[in-house]
């Protein structure tokens, strides 16, 4: 008698058991349906409006990878190869010439080219750029702005929150698929820019 | 020569300006020597169908670990296949995604219909949860590389105070909460951000997550997982479905007999001992405990909803346009050298601010809901392991606490009855 109501305890509290196991199941099924309308089968990748982009510098100092994982891209097809580039030279500088005090970018990672008379050709050295934005700013203001701030996806950890979008001043970063992770700014033929594993 | 150049394609700028789709102060120069202008380089992300992959080691480490923690009882099986789990998920893949922090991204996808939330990610979320449905927390047994982080350094457990356990068994509810608020009202994914071991998995981090981590693996080294017991939000939901797993992880094989050499065995305080056997409550006392709760549970809930209520304009300050519309609010107040520019960034932005305060109004109202149900939930939270505490469970073996263990398997060497036991099976005729 007594192991009887013993176990009917047990299978009481089975079927509780088993009741709530099945409200879990069904909860998580219902949340995964109701976020379905706005579920997407791709992965999201963070993205840096270069048009909203004020140089602050926190690109810089604020990623969790050091050197940070934006980078400085240049937009060769909006550049006009110029011999005192805004975002080389330091806006005081007196000789054109790549002496270090020449130039405007803290590591040096621009380099200059000359092509000919009178163009030059400036090309970012990825790994030595931080991403502190001077040349881009130096560049928006005395050039076509070819010199944009991205995020460098081959770098990005792509956490789940930016620390840099975290405390951009001018709400820059998004959350965007991974088709399209880049975004410049100042020209509308997207041709212009190819995917780096197209040249290969 | 130069000056004429740049004169030259000065007018030429001029000329063919609203020709073109963008207008450049300098145009695209025509090379004479044929040189070719580089393409610019936009380096691709990490393939979108690696994600699944993702998703697939997952599951596949999951059942590994359900099998043996369920079917093999194998602590040796359990501690290779975590260690799998660190050097995969952990600094193979960096710790981003994870489980733990999928919470935020679900909570913000509930809210913000304009987040579209990566299927991945939903389903990052919510096979851990259904595993520990069915088998127990074996997610944080062998599959969760934080766990395993510390699990690994695990050097010499201490033993913690009953009470102290409890009490800071509460940490993970308020971290939760918090969570869930700001992913909810889109302020920040807090869990991400103080991630104490991403650090490490990344060999790279600011200092104070350096210093996080490094706090973290010092205790880790004699208190057995104290993120994962202590702070872990994602465990409460965890601890919560594995109360009504289906199977669980047992200490012993078949009829556990007490002979205490698991007792101190596990490092996480989760084996309950024996209960000495006590005379059964008067009835009295059951009724007027029932009834003190009942007074006492919704007093709790309603005091801390009117808490969450009150603090909401602190838990909302955090906000980067709410401390905006603060400083706007009242310009007297000091400005740090960060909020000068994010001021200039505003007002060069050119938004009215009268749009700003209206957007900061919603945000309020939401985070003063918000505390409410924060606040509210943190009471019940409270009054139900009070409740909890005030009812005396009898139970006559040594079993694992089905909320609290991570089936990380330990216990299971050090008891001495074996399903093979000739003893303990029954007479064979």
């Amino acid at each position: 008698m007594e192991q009887h109501q013993e176990g009917n305890k047990i299978d009481r509290r089975k079927f509780l058991n088993s009741g709530i196991r099945a409200t879990i199941v069904l909860g998580i099924g219902g949340l995964g349906f109701s976020l379905l309308k706005n579920l997407s089968a791709e992965e999201l990748v963070w993205q840096l409006d270069a048009s909203k982009c004020i140089q602050c510098g926190r690109c810089a100092t604020s990623c969790i990878m050091t050197p940070s994982a934006v980078k400085c891209i240049h937009v060769y097809a909006m550049c006009g190869y110029c011999d005192l580039c805004g975002g080389f030279f330091r806006p005081e500088t007196k000789q054109l010439t790549t002496a270090a005090e020449n130039q405007l970018c803290p590591t040096s990672a621009i380099k200059r080219k000359f092509v000919e008379e009178p163009f030059f050709e400036y090309e970012i050295i990825e790994n030595l750029c931080i991403g502190c934005g001077k040349c881009v700013k130096g560049c928006e203001a005395f050039g076509n702005g070819s010199l944009q701030l991205q995020v460098s996806h081959n770098l990005c950890k792509n956490c789940n929150q930016c620390a840099i979008a975290r405390v951009c001043p001018a709400d820059a970063f998004s959350r965007v698929p991974v088709k399209s992770p880049y975004l410049f700014k100042g020209f509308g033929n997207k041709k212009l820019v190819k995917p780096a594993e197209d040249d290969e | 020569m130069k000056k004429i150049v740049l004169l030259l394609s000065l007018l030429f700028v001029l000329t063919f300006q609203f020709e073109s789709a963008f207008s450049q102060r300098f145009p695209k120069p025509e090379f004479e020597n044929g040189h070719q202008q580089p393409p610019t380089l936009t380096p691709a992300p990490r393939a979108s169908l690696m994600q699944w992959f993702d998703v697939f080691v997952l599951l596949a480490s999951l059942s590994v670990a359900s099998w043996l923690v369920i079917k093999k009882r194998s602590r040796r099986g359990v501690f290779w296949l975590s260690v799998f789990s660190l050097a995969y998920f952990g600094f193979y893949r960096e710790g981003c995604i994870c489980p733990v922090g999928s919470v935020q991204n679900i909570v913000l996808g509930m809210f913000h219909p304009g987040y579209v939330i990566p299927a991945t990610v939903v389903l990052f979320f919510a096979m851990p949860l259904i595993f520990t449905l069915f088998f127990g927390r074996t997610f944080c047994a062998g599959v969760c590389p934080l766990g395993a982080m510390q699990d690994l350094v695990l050097y010499k457990p201490v033993n913690l105070k009953p009470w102290l356990q409890k009490a800071l068994g509460l940490i993970p509810y308020i971290y939760l909460g918090l969570a869930v608020l700001y992913a909810a009202t889109a302020t920040d994914f807090i869990i991400c951000r103080y991630d104490p071991f991403v650090g490490f998995f990344r060999f790279d981090a600011t200092f104070s997550m350096f210093f996080l981590g490094g706090i973290f693996m010092l205790m880790s080294l004699f208190i057995g997982r104290p993120y994962c017991r202590f702070l872990c939000p994602y465990g409460v939901l965890l601890n919560l479905t594995s109360l009504v797993s289906r199977k669980h992880l047992t200490i012993a094989p078949t009829k556990c007999i007490q002979c205490r050499l698991c007792e101190d065995s596990c490092p996480f305080g989760a084996i309950e001992v024996p209960s000495p056997v006590k005379p059964a409550e008067m009835r009295e006392t059951t009724v007027q405990r029932f009834l003190i709760l009942t007074i006492i549970i919704p007093v709790l809930v309603f005091a801390g909803g009117f808490a969450g209520g009150r603090i909401h304009e602190k838990l909302a300050s955090v906000h980067p346009k709410v401390e905006l519309a603060q400083h706007l609010l009242n310009p007297e107040k000091e400005v740090t050298e960060e909020m000068r520019v994010n001021l200039d960034a505003f007002k060069t932005a050119g938004k009215p601010t009268k749009e700003l305060f209206a957007e900061v109004a919603v945000i309020l109202h939401d985070f003063y809901v918000g505390g409410w149900i924060l606040g509210g939930f943190l009471g019940l939270v409270f009054g139900l392991s009070l409740a909890n505490l005030s009812k005396f469970k009898y139970q006559p073996d040594y079993i694992t606490n089905k909320g609290t263990c991570f089936s990380c398997a330990r216990c299971v060497d050090y008891c001495p009855v074996k399903d093979e036991n000739p003893i303990l099976q029954k007479p064979q005729n």
